[in-house]
């Protein structure tokens, strides 16, 4: 069990600005997010794009921004569980509470933060009837470990760079690799698909064209996946493992239950402290809603030090806190 | 201002009038018009969560730009037809088209 002061939901920029603001007010803060580094969408979605509105950067790059925020948060020294969904959260007889993530990390924190931007990023499916009744059973929608697919028959879908670049990799690794791909021609990275054409003409790899997914097959544990090509004749590949690439999409997730408001997937905030209808529970950045809320990274940062003040009392109840000024003060002095 | 036809994903369809004068996108108009779209980069093509199918009026909207083809071919399930509504401009080309959404139910 992790214990902290404060554990935040999200690791995005407004979840990293928020452990300077808690360690300005001598706060610990242990961070979760779904998606396996920090930045939420900057990193994942659009990380060499320039930012404008940033009080003192006239331009930053997305990635750029969110380096800097871990530096800046770094005096705090913040601990991190990444690659994690939070699932469950359980509140104690103290009113502190115990998170637990999806693969069973448990944070012990007294205060919960959820800065969690649109949600957790999660796999897009291809409308295939039963999907769900395979995955975890052979269709899986990441190669975290790749030695789980060696000397395995592997069938990949997607024409994006995800899908050329671990049909590349894992056709040094599993028995057999399958790529199949709805087009004639991919527009991902020319490099990576003259690749994956090389390793199709060396019989390396399968490459299926113009083809898509149809149905899976199995018996509690996938077998094999239909596929059907362009002249709407259908094909059999045996395997043991699917893998759909087809980018992530946001979805609020867990969070939708665990008794908050919620309007319109985003979590409504009292404007004073932005906190939420359960008591030590926040919500900051773009995951929450208020009249006249505006979903900037901006925004987010000004509510992280309006809660973060809020927060205080629940950490050091028996304390009373006094507004400094970091220029007066330094970081480390507070 | 110009019209046109949105069909949510229940079938459902509605008029909608929106003015052309004011460098409103499509994703921007539909967002107002309290549909589901999330809108995620905010209109930079890089989250695909505004995909619409144009059921009629295609032609009239041109070629979508490589960024936009790269997002679309992205997709699970995308169609010939399908189009980011972040990256249609509301002008006279969409005058009489009937727009479907795509993007995943919210």
């Amino acid at each position: 069990m992790i214990h902290t002061d404060l554990c935040i939901i999200g690791a995005g920029p407004v979840g990293l600005f928020a452990v300077f603001e808690a360690g300005l007010l001598k706060m610990r803060c242990h961070l979760i997010d779904a998606l396996p580094q920090v930045g939420g969408q900057l990193s994942e979605i659009y990380p060499q794009k320039p930012i404008y509105d940033i009080p003192g950067y006239p331009e930053v790059n997305a990635q750029d921004l969110v380096d800097n925020l871990m530096e800046q948060a770094k005096p705090f020294s913040p601990t991190f569980t990444l690659g994690e969904r939070v699932d469950h959260l359980d509140k104690q007889e103290d009113g502190s509470f115990i998170v637990t993530t999806s693969d069973k990390t448990k944070v012990h924190a007294q205060v919960v933060i959820i800065a969690g931007g649109l949600g957790c990023f999660e796999p897009r499916k291809p409308a295939i009837e039963n999907l769900e009744l395979y995955e975890g059973n052979g269709v899986t929608y990441m190669v975290k470990d790749p030695e789980k697919f060696r000397d395995k028959n592997v069938v990949l879908a997607g024409g994006g760079d995800s899908a050329l670049d671990w049909t590349i990799f894992l056709s040094k690794v599993a028995k057999k690799v399958t790529l199949v791909h709805r087009n004639e021609t991919f527009r991902g990275a020319p490099d990576s698909a003259a690749k994956v054409f090389d390793l199709a003409n060396n019989g390396k790899i399968d490459l299926i064209l113009s083809a898509n997914l149809k149905q899976l097959s199995g018996n509690g544990k996938l077998d094999s996946v239909t596929f059907m090509d362009k002249s709407k004749v259908e094909h059999v590949i045996e395997t043991d493992y699917l893998i759909p690439l087809f980018g992530l999409s946001p979805k609020l997730g867990p969070i939708a239950d665990w008794g908050l408001s919620i309007d319109k997937n985003a979590i409504e905030v009292d404007t004073r402290d932005y906190s939420t209808g359960v008591e030590r529970i926040y919500a900051i950045g773009d995951i929450n809603t208020y009249p006249g809320k505006l979903k900037l990274i901006l925004c987010g940062f000004h509510e992280a030090a309006i809660m973060m003040h809020s927060a205080f009392k629940y950490v050091y109840p028996d304390q009373k806190l006094s507004f400094k000024y970091t220029t007066v003060n330094g970081v480390n002095s507070f | 201002m110009v019209n046109f036809t949105v069909e949510d994903h229940d079938g459902n369809r509605q008029e909608i009038e929106a003015p052309d004068d004011m460098g409103f996108s499509l994703m921007e108009i539909l967002k107002a018009s309290e549909y589901p779209v999330l809108a995620t980069c905010g209109g930079m093509a890089l989250c695909a969560t505004c995909h619409v199918e144009v059921l009629e009026g295609k032609d009239e909207l041109g070629e979508a730009t490589d960024i936009e083809l790269d997002q679309l071919e992205n997709l699970p399930e995308y169609y010939p037809t399908s189009r980011l509504a972040c990256q249609i401009r509301i002008g006279d080309i969409l005058e009489g088209s009937i727009i479907k959404l795509r993007g995943e139910d919210q």
